[in-house]
C-alpha cells in the first residue's frame, strides 16, 4: 500500500474575514510554500473591509471584546503545534498565546486607567475617556513571527481599532495560520485584515491612505523607509508609533503605550444645576 | 440698543519697551543673526514696540541654553523644588494679572472682559496645576520612574497669545523639561513679559528661552537636530508640515491644530440658553478659536425661532475698543487675518449662501469685521468647510440624531463639538457618535487646566490639561 499523499495548505491573504488570493494572482515562494503576494489593490481593499468593520467593533462593549480576545487565546493553545512546526520555539507559542490574555484583561479597564473624571473649577460634568482612533495600519516585526505579530495586533484591537497587518516578509506562515486562528474565534470579519508579501509594495499605499486614522512601524527595520513612510503619514496626520528597536524584548512587559497611542481621549461637559 | 459711556480700561498699567530683545539663558539679548519687526495694536494700527526677529544661530543660542539648564540645573532638581518655581510663577501672574490683561488686549485685540476674567485667571490656574504634578509624577500613571524628554520646542499661536504658552510651558517644566518658546510674530509681548515675570521669580537661568520671529525662527526651531520634543498649535497646513519634518527623528510631537466645530441644537433645547451659546461659540475671541462653534447645525423645525433669536442677540453685541470694559467683540487681529476672513466670506456669498450682520458701525483705523452669519448653507460651501478662524457662522440644518452626526462628523477636523438638548439620554448617545476631542453639552467655550484638550483627525494628536497633558512631555 502507499503512502498517503499529504494534502498541503494553500497560504492566502485574509481581509474582511475570508481568505481571498491577491487580486494580482501573483505569489511568491517562502518557508518552502507559495505565499499570496498582495499588491497596492489589496491594500485599499483591506483598509476598506478594516473601515467597514470599525462600526461594530468600536460599538461592542469593552466585555465582549475582551470575551473574543481570551478566545482567540483559547483557539491559539489548541493550535500550538501547529506553530512550533512552522518554526516557532515553544516559549515563543506560550508568550504568544499568555499576550492574548493580558490584553483580553485590559478590555474594560483601560478606561479607567486612562480615563477619569476631572475636578474643574466650575459647576460642571466633566469626564476624559479613551476612544479607538479608528483604521490602523501595522507593520509587524520580521521576527518573532507569532509573538511578534500578536504583540501588534492585540493592543490595537483590544481598545476597539480594526487593523491592516503587513506580515513578516520572511516568515508569513505564522501570520496566515494566525488568522485562521482569528477566524475561528468570534472576533468579526474585518477587524484583523493581514497582508503578506513585499513591505514596499503594500506599506506606502497604506501610509499614504486618508482613511486611515494611525501607522504602528514597529517591524520597519529600515531607518530611510520608517521616515519616508512618516512623511506620507503626516498627509492625514496619522497617529504614528515609530519602529522598534532592533533589540526589543518583545517577552518583557508591553505596557500600555501601544494601546493609547492609537487612542483618542474625548472629554464631555455638561453644567449641574437644578 | 442701550447707550454706554465710554468705559476704557487704563493703559498706564502696562510698560511698553520700545523694543524688545530675545529671552535667551536668563537674560535679554540682541538678535546675531536676524532682524527686527514690528508689533501693532490691531485695533489702532499703533506700534506698540520694535521685536527683535531670531535667525537660525539665535534660535541655536537658545536651544544650546536650554540644554545645558536642563542637563545642569533643571533635570537634575527635586521635583518639589520645581513645583515652587512654578507656584511662583502663577502667584507672580495673579499678582501682575492686570498688567498682563492689558497688555493682551492691546497687543491682541481681544476684549479687556476676555482677558481679564478669561485668558489671565486660565493661565495662573495652570500653572498652579502643573506646579502640582512636578512632586507626584510617579503617580500619574505612567509608570514607576517617568522621565523628562529634554528640550522642548514649543510654537504658538496669536489667538491666546499667553494662555498658549501657560498650555506649553507649566506642563513641560512641571515635568523636567527646559523650553525654547517662539510666540506669534503678531502678539509677542505678553511673552516677553512673562519672561521678566521668570527673571522675577528667579526661575534658573535657560529654563525658559522665548525667541521671537514669524515662520522661519519657527522652523529653526522645530527642525533643530538639538530638541527632543516639539509642541505645535496652529493651522493644519503647518502641522502637517512639522510632522513631515520631525519624521525619522526621535523628536516627540504633539499638535493641536484647527477646527471647524459643529454646534448642534434640538427641538427641545431651552432656545434662549442655545443662543448664549451659539453667540459664545462663534463670537468669543472674535471667532479666533480653533474650538469655535463654526457650524451650526440646527433642528429643521426650529431654525427660524433660533435664527430670530439669534439676530436679535447678535444686535445687542458691542463691536469696538477692546480696552472698553463693555466691548464684546473686538480687533481682528492682523490684516491678513481679515484679508482671508473677508475672502471667505465673499466666497459664501459667492457660492450662494445669505449673508446677515447686524447693523454695527466698525471704527475706521483698524482691523475689524462684524458679526456674521450665513443662511443656506450646504456642506459642499467652503465656508461649510474651511476653517475661516473669525466671527462667521454658518447655518446649517438637520431633520433626525443621525443626520446631525453625520453632518457634524463630515469634516476632516475633530476638535470640538457642541449639543443642546434636554434630553440627557441623547447628550449621550450624540457625545458617544461625534468625532470630537471635547464635547460640550449645553455649553460651549468651557477651558479648565484639569481637562484634557486636543483633536481626532486633522485636528492634531496629543492633549493639553489634566493628567493627559503630562504625557506629552514624558518618555512614556
Amino acid at each position: 500500500m502507499s503512502e498517503r499523499v499529504a494534502v498541503r495548505k494553500t497560504y492566502k491573504l485574509f481581509i474582511g474575514g475570508k481568505f481571498p488570493r491577491s487580486e494580482s494572482g501573483r505569489s511568491y515562494l517562502v518557508q518552502d510554500s507559495n505565499v499570496s503576494l498582495a499588491s497596492r489593490k489589496d491594500a485599499r481593499d483591506a483598509v476598506l473591509a478594516a473601515r467597514a468593520a470599525v462600526k461594530g467593533w468600536a460599538g461592542a462593549t469593552a466585555y465582549n471584546r475582551g470575551q473574543i480576545l481570551y478566545r482567540v487565546a483559547e483557539m491559539l493553545e489548541g493550535r500550538r503545534d501547529q506553530f512550533v512546526a512552522l518554526g516557532a520555539s515553544a516559549a515563543e507559542v506560550d508568550a504568544a498565546i499568555d499576550r492574548w490574555v493580558w490584553y483580553a484583561g485590559w478590555s474594560d479597564k483601560l478606561a479607567q486607567v486612562y480615563g477619569g473624571a476631572n475636578p474643574v473649577a466650575g459647576p460642571y460634568f466633566n469626564l476624559s475617556a479613551p476612544e479607538p482612533t479608528g483604521v490602523v495600519a501595522v507593520v509587524a516585526p520580521e521576527s518573532p513571527a507569532l509573538l511578534g505579530l500578536v504583540s501588534v495586533i492585540a493592543p490595537a484591537v483590544v481598545t476597539g481599532n480594526t487593523v491592516v497587518v503587513a506580515a513578516s516578509p520572511s516568515a508569513p506562515l505564522a501570520a496566515v495560520t494566525l488568522a485562521e486562528v482569528l477566524a475561528t474565534s468570534d472576533l468579526p470579519g474585518g477587524v484583523v485584515n493581514i497582508l503578506t508579501g513585499r513591505l514596499s509594495e503594500t506599506v506606502p499605499t497604506l501610509a499614504a491612505h486618508m482613511d486611515v486614522n494611525a501607522i504602528d512601524l514597529t517591524g520597519v527595520a529600515d531607518a530611510d523607509l520608517a521616515a519616508e513612510l512618516e512623511v506620507k503619514a503626516a498627509e492625514n496626520l496619522k497617529r504614528v508609533l515609530r519602529p522598534a528597536p532592533a533589540d526589543n524584548d518583545w517577552y518583557a512587559d508591553p505596557g500600555i503605550t501601544r494601546m493609547t497611542t492609537l487612542l483618542e481621549t474625548k472629554t464631555v461637559w455638561h453644567p449641574k444645576g437644578v | 440698543m442701550f447707550e454706554y459711556a465710554p468705559a476704557p480700561e487704563s493703559r498706564s498699567v502696562v510698560d511698553i519697551k520700545p523694543s524688545y530683545g530675545l529671552f535667551v539663558d536668563g537674560k535679554f539679548v540682541d538678535p546675531t543673526d536676524g532682524g527686527s519687526f514690528k508689533s501693532i495694536n490691531p485695533a489702532s494700527e499703533e506700534v506698540l514696540a520694535e521685536i527683535a526677529e531670531a535667525g537660525s544661530e539665535d534660535v541655536d543660542r537658545a536651544v544650546r541654553a536650554a540644554r545645558e539648564a536642563y542637563e545642569r540645573v533643571w533635570g537634575p532638581m527635586p521635583g518639589r523644588d520645581r513645583a515652587k518655581y512654578l507656584f511662583r510663577i502663577a502667584r507672580i501672574i495673579q499678582e501682575r494679572s492686570r498688567e498682563l490683561a492689558v497688555l493682551e488686549s492691546l497687543d491682541n485685540g481681544k476684549p479687556i472682559k476676555e482677558s481679564r476674567d478669561v485668558d489671565v485667571p486660565l493661565v495662573a490656574a495652570h500653572f498652579f496645576y502643573y506646579a502640582g504634578w512636578a512632586d507626584k509624577l510617579e503617580h500619574a500613571g505612567f509608570g514607576a520612574n517617568p522621565r523628562p524628554l529634554g528640550v522642548a520646542a514649543q510654537v504658538i499661536p496669536w489667538n491666546f497669545p499667553l494662555l498658549m504658552l501657560a498650555w506649553k510651558i507649566a506642563p513641560a517644566l512641571a515635568a523636567g523639561n527646559t523650553v525654547v518658546l517662539k510666540p506669534a510674530e503678531t502678539t509677542p509681548l505678553t511673552a516677553l513679559l512673562f519672561a521678566e515675570i521668570c527673571q522675577q521669580a528667579d526661575l534658573p537661568a535657560g529654563v525658559v528661552n522665548i525667541v521671537t520671529g514669524a515662520g522661519e525662527t519657527g522652523r529653526a526651531l522645530v527642525e533643530h537636530p538639538g530638541v527632543d520634543k516639539v509642541a505645535f498649535t496652529g493651522s493644519t497646513e503647518v502641522g502637517k508640515a512639522i510632522a513631515r519634518s520631525v519624521a525619522g527623528t526621535r523628536k516627540k510631537l504633539t499638535l493641536e491644530l484647527g477646527g471647524k466645530a459643529a454646534n448642534i441644537v434640538f427641538d427641545d433645547a431651552p432656545i434662549d440658553q442655545a443662543v448664549e451659546g451659539i453667540v459664545n461659540g462663534i463670537f468669543f475671541n472674535q471667532g479666533h478659536v480653533c474650538c469655535a462653534g463654526s457650524r451650526l447645525l440646527v433642528q429643521e423645525n426650529v431654525a427660524d425661532r433660533v435664527l430670530e433669536s439669534l439676530k436679535r442677540r447678535m444686535a445687542q453685541l458691542r463691536v469696538g475698543d477692546p480696552l472698553d470694559k463693555n466691548t464684546d467683540i473686538g480687533a481682528i487681529n492682523s490684516s491678513a487675518q481679515l484679508a482671508r476672513i473677508r475672502e471667505l466670506s465673499e466666497a459664501g456669498a459667492a457660492e450662494g449662501a445669505e449673508r446677515w450682520s447686524p447693523p454695527c458701525e466698525l471704527p475706521d483705523r483698524g482691523f475689524w469685521f462684524a458679526p456674521t452669519i450665513f443662511t443656506g448653507v450646504t456642506q459642499a460651501h467652503r465656508i461649510a468647510r474651511e476653517e475661516i478662524f473669525g466671527p462667521v457662522l454658518s447655518v446649517l440644518t438637520f431633520r433626525t440624531p443621525a443626520e446631525a452626526v453625520e453632518k457634524a462628523n463630515n469634516t476632516p477636523y475633530g476638535l470640538s463639538a457642541g449639543i443642546w438638548t434636554d434630553k440627557g439620554s441623547r447628550i449621550l448617545w450624540m457625545a458617544d457618535r461625534l468625532r470630537a476631542g471635547v464635547v460640550w453639552a449645553n455649553t460651549f467655550n468651557k477651558f479648565d487646566p484639569t481637562s484634557p484638550f486636543g483633536g481626532y483627525k486633522e485636528s492634531g494628536y496629543g492633549r493639553e490639561g489634566g493628567r493627559h497633558g503630562l504625557e506629552a512631555y514624558l518618555n512614556v
